[in-house]
């Protein structure tokens, strides 16, 4: 690990007109740490993660990204041009419902090539090549690599949308709920699978998830969120060995035990 | 009321060919780029050259020499009727000799006779957004434009060679104007893509129902897209036309009989009579000539 944060979260706030989306959340995400994010639905977990994804911009607060050349840039103050450039190749964005990251409508190895297109690789060959690679490396047959995601499960868009989205290399990738919808043992693969990614690649991952057994899995660090607030943060074995907080007590404690 | 009352040049109102010229004087300065304007209703259908016939509308003078093809003929209905509209409400000296007309409007084809300077070719523009297929949303596709980020195009190229083993797409094959904007040459075959490249004639493009107007300057830079290991290739006929006998030209195939006759011919009309006229002859004329 280095020794400068990857991500720094200051202050940051978003209001929907007078309702409050998230409050001064302050945080820093180190290279290689896998942060969750976990509270209930309406917590604002997922404007959190838009508004550091800039798909939303924060009604106050500053983000700023240890870019490649290692000074920090402040998101807002980035151009679109070049903030769309570090989303389709520095970072990766893993949405909840596959169908929302992936183009249906082409093959698999155009859904994983496209982001190779898009930053100038011009050589068929060689992007089927990278696009087979992938598949195998998210464990799917590489011979459906030119069927369409509609012809995939469930568990199987979701991996490819993981490959898709990880071709470029990125150093950073935002996941919504990935494992929503899924039943429990493909969720199992494909944790197992983020897992292995996430270790070999070296990835900085934030998940945000209402499921405490997927945060246990994958993330070293956990925040909690309470309307809008972050109410608790720590190592994911405190948090949820030894939570402090009223809230987090409660929800560690209705985790259904079977 | 007088007559000059009730008659203006060339079907429009001074203010609508204003605004359309506007129109194309920025497409000319930004090339490949779709400028919106505010397309009026045409006597015509949408699809039957609204756009096409409002750009010849705006740019046509008294002095100017009117040719109109439809799929490389002179002869078939959409130019026909749209030559006969431009006579009737202009006034205009009209041909089909593609080296005396002044302004040429086309659906779908490029003559094949090289076009000079001075010589304008309009072109009737159905869809004129080339990332619509794959990206539906039109504040994207413009964003997409604005940032340069064509990734997208190559993926429906990329998706080509995956399903057929080459790049099937035929006609309204995407280019890269002068090194910037993404264009859809209207649905022209991809064998006449070659001929926009540093084509001494201006070239604009009018689609009427989508509201747009583009253009490409004289000597501008027009490059297929393609990939390193899969380039751009034109069509290639295995026979010569079967009238005029010119080769490395565009054929359209014709059904003789239902026994399975059939023969190819120039898709340029004009071409292939001047071919003819000047004693070419391809194998089925000769035949026709030596049983007479």
């Amino acid at each position: 690990m280095s020794a400068v944060p990857l991500l720094k979260v200051n202050d940051v706030s978003k209001f929907y007109g007078s309702r409050i989306g998230c409050r001064n959340v302050s945080f820093e995400l180190w290279p290689g740490e896998v942060l969750a994010i976990v509270g209930e639905s309406g917590s604002g977990k997922t404007t959190l993660l838009s508004c550091l994804s800039t798909r939303l911009m924060p009604t106050s607060g500053v983000v700023e990204y240890h870019m490649r050349d290692g000074q920090y840039r402040d998101l807002a103050r980035m151009g679109e041009a070049e903030r769309r450039f570090l989303m389709r190749t520095d970072w990766g964005f893993v949405h909840q419902n596959p169908a929302d990251g992936l183009r249906m409508t082409v093959s698999a190895g155009a859904n994983v090539g496209e982001r190779l297109m898009a930053v100038g690789d011009r050589h068929y060959g060689n992007i089927r090549a990278t696009a087979a690679d992938w598949l195998r490396r998210v464990e799917i047959e590489e011979d459906r690599i030119d069927d369409q995601p509609r012809a995939f499960s469930g568990g199987m868009r979701q991996r490819l949308q993981i490959a898709r989205n990880l071709v470029t290399s990125p150093r950073l990738v935002f996941m919504d709920e990935p494992t929503g919808g899924l039943d429990v043992s493909v969720q199992a693969r494909l944790l197992d699978l983020v897992r292995g990614l996430v270790h070999d690649l070296g990835l900085s991952a934030i998940i945000v998830t209402h499921d405490l057994a997927v945060a246990r899995l994958l993330s070293h660090r956990m925040m909690v969120m309470k309307d809008g607030l972050v109410i608790e943060q720590g190592l994911t074995d405190r948090v949820l060995d030894d939570p402090r907080e009223p809230y987090t007590q409660l929800l560690v404690s209705s985790i259904l035990q079977v | 009321m007088t007559d000059l009352a009730t008659y203006n040049f060339a079907y429009l109102d001074e203010q609508t060919k204003r605004m359309i010229r506007r129109a194309i004087l920025k497409a000319i300065s930004i090339p490949g780029y779709q400028v919106p304007f505010a397309s009026r209703e045409m006597p015509m259908p949408y699809g039957w050259g609204t756009g096409g016939v409002q750009v010849t509308a705006a740019i046509l003078g008294p002095d100017d020499v009117l040719k109109v093809i439809d799929q490389g003929a002179d002869d078939t209905t959409n130019a026909v009727s749209i030559r006969a509209f431009f006579q009737k409400v202009a006034n205009v000296a009209v041909t089909t000799k593609t080296r005396e007309a002044t302004i040429i409007q086309t659906r779908h084809r490029i003559p094949e006779e090289t076009l000079t300077a001075g010589q304008t070719l309009v072109y009737q523009v159905p869809i004129p957004e080339p990332l619509r297929f794959l990206e539906p949303r039109e504040t994207e596709t413009r964003k997409m434009h604005a940032l340069e980020e064509y990734g997208l195009m190559h993926v429906k190229l990329y998706e080509d060679i995956a399903r057929n083993g080459h790049i099937a797409t035929t006609y309204a094959y995407p280019v890269k104007v002068e090194g910037r904007y993404v264009m859809d040459p209207s649905p022209t075959p991809k064998f006449d893509n070659p001929k926009m490249h540093m084509s001494e004639a201006l070239q604009l493009f009018g689609a009427g129902r989508e509201k747009r107007i583009y253009a490409v300057p004289p000597y501008t830079e027009v490059v297929s897209l393609d990939f390193e290991d899969h380039p751009f290739e034109i069509q290639h006929f295995d026979k010569p036309c079967a009238l005029c006998g010119a080769e490395q030209v565009y054929l359209d195939e014709v059904i003789l009989d239902d026994k399975g006759g059939r023969m190819f011919v120039c898709s340029d009309t004009d071409h292939c009579e001047d071919r003819r006229a000047h004693g070419h002859a391809g194998h089925l004329l000769a035949q026709q000539e030596a049983a007479e």
